[in-house]
C-alpha cells in the first residue's frame, strides 16, 4: 500500500497515540505502557509492539528455563498451558520448544529502519548531531525552576518564542543561513521541511516515525504537556508539530553545514522503500513458546491463591466488631490489614480506594496552586482549603541558587563548604529528616482546619465551588458504605486510614503515594471522610438511604505512612470520651501491627536481619526512609498481581504475601452488579495500569523502563535522564521493579459469572482490560465457590492445580527465610 | 626524625591497591565481601591519614621529601619514584580521604544490586590510588604514573554503565581531552630535563634560589615548562576553553560522579599549578595568564550554570566557575586561600550532587508556595540584544563542545579520511620494505651527510605520526588499527635511534612492552575473531556483554602497549625524550603526538570492539539516546 497523499495530522495524532504518557514527575501516575496497543488482545498486541518497536515484551526463555530447573514453574503447569491452547497431542513437541529448542531471535525493529539511512548513504551521525541541541531547547523552555535564568520568553508558545529569541540574538541556534531564514520569515510547515529534508511523500509517515521513536522520552513529554498544559505548575504552550518543526530544522541545519545547500533528498534514493508500521506480526514458534511459559508462569501462581480460596474455611464476621477500619485498596495495606486482624480478631478491615469517593482539589494554606487528591481521569469541580496552618517551609543552602553565582557561591563555599562535609558525615551516619526529604505528613498541617462543607461562597476565579454541599456529601459517604457493603452492624468507632509514603532523594516520590489520590497521600481524603460521616445532618440523610449509623459511632480519619510504617490519627479531640478510650485501645494493635508488618517488608531488604526482634526492625525501616543512599526506601507495589474483589471472609487467613489489592464488596447486597460495576472502573485501569507498568518496566527495562536510578540527572524538574546529554527515561527504574515477577493482574471477583458479564459489558472501555486479556478475570461463586475464568469473552468452569506443598513450614519463619516471593497459602 | 613517616607514606599509598586487589578475591555478587574489603582499606587510610598528619604537625610542619625507589638509573639519568609532603598535600590528602571513606560507605548500599558492583569499587579503589600518587608525588615521573592512572581510571568510571551508547561515547571524550592534558605534562617533563639536566624533584623546584637562577639563564626554556603545566591544568580543572567535558563526564553512578568530577577530579588541575608555584610564582607573563584563564572561565561558567535546566550540569559548571576563581587566587599567591577554597568547593559540590535527586522534591513544594508568574527577558536592565544573546550563547556552553570539536578532532579525522586507501596489504608492501630500507640507513648511519641525517628523525617520527592518526581514524579493521600503532612505536624507535648516540639498552626497554603487550593483544583480538563474526571499528561492538574477560585482558594489553605504568614502556618514554634536544621542537611534538594518538587509537578499539550497546540484539538494549 502507498501513501502518496501524506496527511500531517492523522499522522501526529498517530504518533502521540504511541509515544509514552507519562506526566512530569510530581503527578507521577502508573498507567499501561503500551496503552497505544490495548485495543488488541494481550499476546498479539505485544508481539507487534516488539515487531514495531523492538520492545521486548516477556521474560527471556532463558530466565523462565531457569525457573523451571528451580521448580518455580512446575512440570503441571507447562503441558496445562500446552493443553489449553494446543491441546494434549502436541504437548511433547511444545515441551521440547519450551525446554530445550535452541531459538535464533533477534530484534529488528520496523520504526528506525528508514532513518538509520541518513549514516549508511551520507555517514552523518543525525542523533548526535541533533538530539544534544534538541533536548537542551527542549529542556530550556519546559523547565520548572532548576535554571536561575529562565527562558526569556515564556508568556509565548514555543515557536513563537523561538522567533523572538532569533529575532533579537545575534547568535543563531542554527549555523545555516538557509536555515535560519527558513526558520524567521517563512515559518514552514512538517511537510514543507519533508519536501526538503525526504521528497517522497509515501516515505514521510515512516520518517516521522522514526524521528519521534529516537527519542520517545522528549517526543512523549512535549506531546504529555500538549494535552496536559495544567502539568505543569509554571504554564507553557507547546505541541508536538512545533518541537517535530524545529527538529526537522535543525535535521536540515546539519545537512547544509556538511554539504552545503545541495544535498539530495534522502527519498530520492532508489535502495529506500517504504515499511509498514503497523502490520500484524508473523507468529513465531519463538514468540509462541514465550507465550505459553508467561501462561505456566502465571498459572503457578494463580493457581496457589485459587487453590487457598477454595479451602479457604469462611468465618463470618463479627457481629459486633470492636472497631472496622477502611484501608485504601493498596497492595501495602494488605498485609497491615492481616496482622490487624490477627492482632484483634474482633475487628473488622475493608479495602476501598483510597481517595474514598472524594472527588476535589486541595489548596494547602499559602499554597499558590491547588493539587489534586482524586484519581487522575477525574476532573473535580470543589476546592477545599487549607486555613489556620501553623507549619513552615523548611529551607536548605544546598538548593539556593546563591551556589551557583559567582561571589555568592565565592562565600559560601568558603564558608558553607565545610558544613556540607559535615551534613554529608551525619547523612551517613546518622540520617535524619531534612527540607530535601518528602514526607506524606507533612502534605496537610494536621492542626489546620478545612473548608469541608460548602456555605453559599462564589465559585473561585477557575470555577470551583468550595467545599462540598449537604448532597454531595452524602453521596460520597452513600457509596463508599454501599459498595464495600458496611450498611449495617456499625462499631463504635471507624478508622478511615489514607496513605502515603515517605522518602529522600527519590525522583519517583509521587509513584510511591496513593495512585487513587493522585500521587498524593490520602491524609485530606481520610479526615475529610471521616469529618462528613461524623456529620448529624449527613446521618439523617443517610438514614432515607437506608443506612442507620448509630449515635455512638463515630469516624476517625488518619494516614498510614507505607515506608516508615507509621500512622497518624486526625481530630482525635472529637472523639467522645468512651470512643477517646476505645482508640487509646486500638492504637496499640495498630502500631504492633505496623511493627511486625515491617518486619514481614524486611525480608526484601538484604540491609535488615528479618530474624532481629520487630521492634529492631522497624527502627531501620524508619531510617531507610530518610537515608540519602537508599535507592530503595519501599518496594511500592513490586510483586503486585491479584485484585480481590469480594468480601474479606473470601481471603481472611490466606497468606498473599503483599501481593493484592483487595476492594471490600459484598455481592448478597448488589445482586444486579452495580456497585461492582463502579468499583471495576476504577479498579481495571488503575491496578491494571500499576500491574502493566510494573510488567514492562521489569521484562524491558531498557526501553520501557528506566533503567537503573543510580545514574539520574532531574531535568527542568519534570522528569529525569541519564547525564547531561540523554533522552528522558519515562517508565519504572530497575530499583522499583527488580523483585517484581511479571505476572498479569488476576482480577478475583466474588459474584456469579452472569452478573458480572453483564456489569463489565455495560462499559466498553471497562471491558476491553478484560476482553483483551490485559487483565486476567475469575468470578468465584459466592454459594458453591466454583471458580469461572474468562476468557475468549466467556466465563469457563476453571478447576485450579493444586500443588502447593503442606510442609512449608511456618509463615514466619517462611518469613525470616526467604527473601523470595512466598507461596499463596493458608495461615495455619 | 622522618623515619616514622617515611615508613607510613608507601603503606598509605598502596592501601587502594590492596583494598582492590582484596574485593577481586570475593565473587562478583559477593556485596559484603567487597564493599568490607574497600570501606576497611579506607578506613585505614584515612585513620592513617590523621595519624600521619598529626604527626607531621607535631613536628612543624617540616616539608618532606623521601626518594622512595629508583627504577632505572645510568649515567646522567635516573627515573625514580620520589615522595613529598607538605601543607598542600596535606589538605588534598585529608580531604582525598576522607571523601573516599564517605562515599565508599555510601556507594556501598547505594550500588547494592548493580551489575558491576565489584568494577565499580575496584575503579573507586584504582582512582584513589592514582590520586594518592599524584598528590604525594616528589617529582615530575611519579606525579605522571600517577596521572595515568587517574585518566583511565577516569574512563573506566564514565562508561560504567558500558552497555549504553552515550556512557561509552563520553567516556572517550573525556579520555581523548585528558589525553591533550598529557601532552602538556610530557613536554614539561621533557623541557624541565634540559632545564634541570636531572629529573627534578618538587623539594628541589620549591628551593627558590636554585629555581630563580636557572630560570634567569632560560627564561624561554622556563615559561615553556610553565605554559605546559598551565595547558595541563587547564585541562583537568575544566577550565577555558576545555570546560565541556566536565557535565558531560556525569555519566556514571551518582556517588562516583559526585566525588570524583564534582570535588577530587577536577581540582587536581589547580593542585599541579600550587605544586610547582615555587617554579612559576615570578613569571609575570605566566601568571598573566593564570589569571586570564580563570577569569574567562569563571564568567562563562557562571553564566552557563545559571540556564542550565539539568541539575548534574549546573553544579558542574557552578563548580568550575569557582576552580576559575581558585586559578586566580593562586595567580596572585594567595596560597592558603586557594586551599580553603578547594576544600569548601570540594565538600559543598559533592553533597549537591549527592542530594540532587530531591530537588524535584525540593524545589516543586518551594513553586507551590512561592510561585511568581515570570515575565519575558532576562532582565529588565539590559537590552533584549544583548540579553538574548547572552542567554543563547550560555545555553550553547559558549560553543566550546564545538570548538573543540571543530579545532581537535576534525583535523585528526581529515588527515585520516585522506589516508583511507592505506590497507593491511598495502601497509604490508610499503612499509615494511621502508622499515627495512630505514634499519639499512641505521646501519650506516656514519656514512650518511650531516646535512641530509639532522632531519631523518623528524621524518621518521613524520611517518610514525601519520601511521598512528590513521590507525586512529581507521573505520573497520582492527587488525589494522592495532598494527599501526605497534608500526609507529618502531618509526619512533628508529627516529630516536638515528637523534643521539644510540643507547639499545633504551630503546629495547622501550619496546619491550609494546611488543609484549602488543603481541597479545593482536593475539586477542583473532581470538575473539573466532569466536565472533562481527569484529569491527565502525560502530560500538559491546563484545564485553558475552566475553568480559577478553574485554580485561584486552585493555590491560592496550594499556601496556600505550606505555601505562604496567609496562616497561612507561620508562621508555621518559628515556626516549631525554634522547631529543631542547632546540628540537619538531620533533618532540611529532614523538609526543604520536604518543597521545597511540593512546587514544587503543582505548578507541577497546572502546568500539568491547563497550557499548551489544550488537547481538536478543536481549533488551537501550535506545541509543538514553
Amino acid at each position: 500500500m502507498s501513501k502518496d497523499h501524506f496527511d500531517v495530522d492523522e499522522c501526529l495524532h498517530q504518533i502521540k497515540h504511541y509515544l509514552p504518557a507519562q506526566a512530569p514527575l510530581k503527578d507521577f501516575v502508573h498507567h499501561n505502557t503500551l496503552h497505544a496497543f490495548q485495543a488488541e488482545s494481550f499476546f498479539e498486541a505485544t508481539a507487534r509492539a516488539s515487531a514495531m518497536l523492538g520492545y521486548k515484551v516477556s521474560l527471556s526463555l532463558r530466565a523462565f528455563r531457569e525457573m523451571y530447573k528451580q521448580d518455580s514453574i512446575p512440570s503441571e503447569h507447562l503441558d496445562k498451558a500446552i493443553r489449553s491452547t494446543y491441546g494434549d497431542v502436541q504437548i511433547p513437541h511444545w515441551r521440547e520448544m519450551m525446554l530445550n529448542h535452541k531459538f535464533e531471535a533477534t530484534y529488528n525493529p520496523f520504526v528506525g529502519q528508514l532513518r538509520a539511512s541518513w549514516k549508511n548513504l551520507y555517514k552523518v551521525d543525525m542523533n548526535t548531531l541533533t538530539h544534544t541541541r534538541l533536548f537542551r531547547i527542549l529542556n530550556s523552555y519546559l523547565d520548572q525552576g532548576i535554571s536561575i535564568w529562565q527562558f526569556p520568553v515564556t508568556t509565548r508558545g514555543f515557536m513563537s518564542a523561538l522567533r523572538e529569541l532569533e529575532k533579537y540574538s545575534k547568535v543563531s541556534l542554527f549555523n545555516s543561513d538557509r536555515v535560519q531564514k527558513l526558520f524567521q520569515l517563512n515559518r514552514p510547515t512538517i511537510t514543507q521541511l519533508l519536501d526538503l529534508l525526504v521528497g517522497r511523500a509515501s516515505l514521510y509517515e515512516n520518517y516521522l516515525f522514526d524521528l519521534q521513536f529516537a527519542h520517545p522520552g522528549w517526543s512523549g513529554m512535549v506531546a504529555f504537556i500538549e494535552s496536559n498544559p495544567d502539568a505543569l505548575l509554571d504554564k507553557r504552550q507547546i505541541t508536538l508539530e512545533e518541537a517535530i518543526i524545529l527538529e526537522l530544522l535543525l535535521e536540515i541545519d546539519v545537512l547544509d553545514t556538511k554539504f552545503g545547500t545541495q544535498w539530495k533528498p534522502l527519498g530520492l534514493n532508489n535502495s529506500i522503500r517504504s515499511i509498514d508500521l503497523f502490520k500484524k506480526a508473523k507468529v513465531t514458534n519463538y514468540q509462541c513458546t514465550l507465550q505459553l511459559w508467561q501462561q505456566a508462569f502465571e498459572n503457578t501462581f494463580y493457581d496457589e491463591v485459587l487453590t487457598g480460596i477454595q479451602k479457604n474455611k469462611v468465618i463470618s464476621e463479627p457481629h459486633t466488631a470492636s472497631f472496622q477500619a477502611f484501608m485504601c485498596i493498596d497492595d501495602r495495606e494488605c498485609s497491615w490489614r492481616r496482622y490487624i486482624e490477627q492482632l484483634e480478631p474482633n475487628c473488622q478491615t475493608f479495602g476501598t480506594p483510597g481517595h474514598f469517593g472524594l472527588e476535589y482539589y486541595f489548596q494547602p494554606e499559602h499554597g499558590k496552586f491547588h493539587t489534586k487528591v482524586c484519581p487522575a481521569p477525574v476532573t473535580p469541580k470543589i476546592l477545599v482549603k487549607e486555613f489556620g496552618a501553623t507549619a513552615k517551609l523548611k529551607r536548605d543552602v544546598h538548593f539556593s541558587k546563591h551556589t551557583h553565582g559567582i561571589l555568592g557561591a565565592f562565600l559560601l563555599t568558603h564558608t558553607y563548604g565545610f558544613i556540607s562535609a559535615f551534613k554529608l558525615a551525619f547523612s551517613i551516619f546518622k540520617p535524619s529528616f531534612s527540607p530535601a526529604a518528602n514526607s506524606s505528613f507533612n502534605f496537610m498541617d494536621a492542626t489546620a482546619k478545612l473548608t469541608i462543607e460548602h456555605v453559599n461562597e462564589p465559585l473561585t476565579k477557575d470555577g470551583l465551588q468550595i467545599g462540598f454541599t449537604l448532597e454531595q456529601m452524602t453521596l460520597v459517604v452513600e457509596k463508599v458504605l454501599k459498595s464495600t457493603g458496611l450498611t449495617h452492624d456499625f462499631a463504635p468507632l471507624i478508622y478511615m486510614i489514607g496513605h502515603g509514603a515517605s522518602s529522600v532523594n527519590n525522583t519517583y516520590y509521587a509513584g510511591y503515594d496513593c495512585g487513587a489520590c493522585c500521587g498524593r497521600p490520602g491524609s485530606v481524603n481520610a479526615r475529610i471522610f471521616a469529618t462528613i460521616a461524623n456529620k448529624p445532618s449527613v446521618r439523617s440523610e443517610l438514614i432515607e438511604r437506608g443506612i442507620f449509623i448509630p449515635e455512638g459511632t463515630q469516624f476517625i480519619g488518619g494516614l498510614h505512612d507505607t515506608t516508615r510504617d507509621e500512622v497518624t490519627f486526625f481530630d482525635e479531640e472529637f472523639l467522645t470520651s468512651e470512643n477517646a478510650k476505645r482508640h487509646l485501645e486500638n492504637k496499640p494493635t495498630f502500631n504492633k501491627a505496623l511493627t511486625l508488618n515491617a518486619k514481614e517488608r524486611s525480608r526484601r531488604f538484604v540491609t535488615i536481619n528479618t530474624k532481629a526482634s520487630a521492634a529492631k526492625i522497624h527502627a531501620q525501616v524508619k531510617k531507610r526512609s530518610i537515608t540519602i543512599f537508599e535507592p530503595r526506601p519501599e518496594l511500592n507495589h513490586a510483586s503486585n498481581c491479584l485484585c480481590v474483589v469480594g468480601r474479606r471472609e473470601m481471603t481472611k487467613g490466606l497468606f498473599l504475601d503483599r501481593r493484592a489489592f483487595m476492594n471490600s464488596y459484598d455481592c448478597k447486597q448488589d445482586p444486579d452488579g452495580t456497585f461492582l460495576l463502579t468499583i471495576l472502573n476504577a479498579a481495571a485501569p488503575v491496578c491494571g495500569g500499576i500491574n502493566l507498568e510494573y510488567y514492562f518496566s521489569r521484562v524491558d527495562n531498557h526501553k520501557l523502563g528506566a533503567g537503573s536510578k543510580l545514574p539520574h540527572n532531574v531535568i527542568g524538574l519534570n522528569a529525569i535522564a541519564n547525564g547531561i546529554e540523554g533522552d528522558l527515561r519515562p517508565g519504572l527504574p530497575t530499583q522499583m521493579t527488580e523483585l517484581h515477577d511479571p505476572l498479569r493482574l488476576l482480577m478475583i471477583i466474588e459474584h456469579y459469572p452472569e452478573v458480572i458479564l453483564s456489569a463489565i459489558k455495560s462499559n466498553p472501555v471497562t471491558y476491553e482490560w478484560f476482553k483483551n486479556e490485559w487483565v486476567n478475570m475469575v468470578a468465584v461463586n459466592p454459594d458453591t465457590k466454583k471458580i469461572y475464568r474468562f476468557s475468549n469473552e466467556e466465563f469457563m468452569q476453571y478447576d485450579p492445580l493444586d500443588l502447593v506443598s503442606s510442609q512449608l513450614g511456618s509463615l514466619v519463619s517462611q518469613i525470616e527465610n526467604s527473601s523470595q516471593n512466598i507461596s499463596a497459602q493458608l495461615a495455619s | 626524625m622522618m623515619i616514622e613517616i617515611q615508613q607510613i607514606l608507601p603503606v598509605l599509598i598502596s592501601l587502594p591497591i590492596v583494598g582492590a586487589l582484596f574485593a577481586m578475591l570475593f565473587g562478583k555478587h559477593s556485596e559484603k565481601g567487597i564493599s568490607y574489603s574497600v570501606i576497611l582499606a579506607t578506613g585505614a587510610h584515612l585513620l592513617l591519614t590523621f595519624t600521619l598528619v598529626g604527626v607531621w604537625a607535631f613536628r612543624h610542619f617540616e616539608v618532606i621529601n623521601i626518594k622512595e625507589v629508583v627504577l632505572y638509573k645510568m649515567q646522567g639519568y635516573e627515573f625514580f619514584i620520589d615522595l613529598y609532603f607538605d601543607k598542600l598535600t596535606a589538605v588534598y590528602l585529608l580531604v582525598g580521604s576522607i571523601m573516599t571513606f564517605l562515599i565508599t560507605i555510601y556507594s556501598s548500599f547505594y550500588m547494592h544490586n548493580e551489575h558491576g558492583y565489584r568494577r565499580f569499587f575496584t575503579n573507586i579503589m584504582f582512582f584513589f590510588f592514582g590520586y594518592n600518587v599524584v598528590i604525594l608525588s616528589g617529582n615530575f615521573e611519579t606525579l605522571f604514573l600517577g596521572w595515568e592512572i587517574l585518566g583511565v581510571s577516569s574512563f573506566l568510571l564514565i562508561a560504567y554503565y558500558r552497555d549504553r551508547y552515550l556512557p561509552v561515547k563520553n567516556a572517550v571524550k573525556v579520555f581523548s581531552i585528558y589525553r591533550v592534558g598529557d601532552i602538556g605534562l610530557i613536554l614539561a617533563m621533557w623541557l624541565s630535563h634540559h632545564l634541570w639536566h636531572e629529573n627534578i624533584t618538587f623539594f628541589k623546584l620549591n628551593n627558590l634560589a636554585l629555581v630563580h637562577n636557572q630560570i634567569a639563564h632560560h627564561q624561554l626554556l622556563a615559561l615553556s615548562v610553565a605554559m605546559s603545566i598551565l595547558l595541563t591544568a587547564v585541562i583537568k580543572s575544566a577550565q577555558f576553553p576545555f570546560s565541556s567535558w566536565l557535565p558531560r563526564a556525569m555519566e556514571g553512578p551518582t556517588p562516583s560522579s559526585a566525588i570524583f568530577y564534582g570535588s577530587l577530579a577536577v581540582h587536581i588541575g589547580a593542585f599541579l599549578l600550587q605544586r610547582t608555584a615555587g617554579f612559576w610564582e615570578d613569571m609575570l607573563f605566566f601568571k598573566v595568564q593564570l589569571i586570564l584563564v580563570g577569569l574567562v572561565s569563571a564568567a562563562l561558567s557562571t553564566f552557563t550554570a545559571r540556564v542550565q535546566s539539568s541539575i548534574k550540569a549546573q553544579v558542574a559548571y557552578s563548580s568550575i566557575a569557582q576552580i576559575g576563581i581558585i586559578f586566580i587566587e593562586l595567580a596572585f599567591g594567595w596560597y592558603d586561600l586557594a586551599l580553603i577554597h578547594f576544600v569548601g568547593n570540594s565538600f559543598l559540590r559533592t553533597y549537591q550532587l549527592l542530594i540532587s535527586p530531591s530537588i524535584v522534591t525540593y524545589k516543586i513544594r518551594e513553586q507551590f508556595f512561592n510561585f511568581e508568574p515570570s515575565a519575558d527577558g532576562l532582565t529588565k536592565k539590559w537590552p533584549k540584544k544583548i540579553s538574548y544573546t547572552l542567554y543563547m550563547l550560555s545555553l550553547q556552553e559558549w560553543k566550546l563542545d564545538d570548538f573543540l570539536y571543530k579545532r581537535l578532532w576534525l583535523p585528526v579525522k581529515n588527515i585520516g579520511a585522506r589516508l583511507n586507501f592505506l590497507n593491511l596489504s598495502n601497509i604490508l608492501i610499503f612499509f615494511v620494505p621502508l622499515l627495512v630500507g630505514a634499519f639499512c640507513l641505521l646501519y650506516f648511519k656514519a656514512d650518511i651527510p650531516s646535512e641530509i641525517a639532522q632531519y631523518i628523525p623528524e621524518i621518521f617520527a613524520l611517518i610514525g605520526l601519520i601511521l598512528v592518526i590513521k590507525a586512529f581514524t581507521e573505520r573497520r579493521s582492527v587488525r589494522l588499527s592495532f598494527a599501526l600503532v605497534l608500526l609507529n612505536h618502531l618509526w619512533v624507535a628508529m627516529a630516536i635511534s638515528f637523534n643521539d648516540n644510540v643507547n639499545w639498552e633504551h630503546i629495547i626497554i622501550y619496546l619491550s612492552g609494546v611488543f609484549l603487550f602488543g603481541l597479545l593483544g593482536f593475539a586477542t583480538i583473532l581470538w575473539l575473531k573466532k569466536l565472533e563474526r562481527r569484529v569491527f571499528l565502525n560502530q560500538f561492538y559491546g563484545h564485553s556483554y558475552e566475553h568480559p574477560r577478553i574485554a580485561f585482558f584486552f585493555l590491560l594489553c592496550c594499556l601496556g602497549m600505550a606505555g601505562f605504568p604496567i609496562s616497561p614502556t612507561f620508562i621508555g618514554e621518559d628515556l626516549i625524550y631525554s634522547h631529543i634536544q631542547s632546540g628540537q621542537l619538531f620533533l618532540a611534538v611529532f614523538v609526543s603526538l604520536s604518543f597521545i594518538i597511540d593512546g587514544l587509537a587503543l582505548i578507541r578499539i577497546y572502546a568500539r570492539v568491547f563497550l557499548g550497546p551489544h550488537h547481538k540484539t536478543y536481549h533488551e538494549s537501550a535506545y541509543r539516546s538514553s
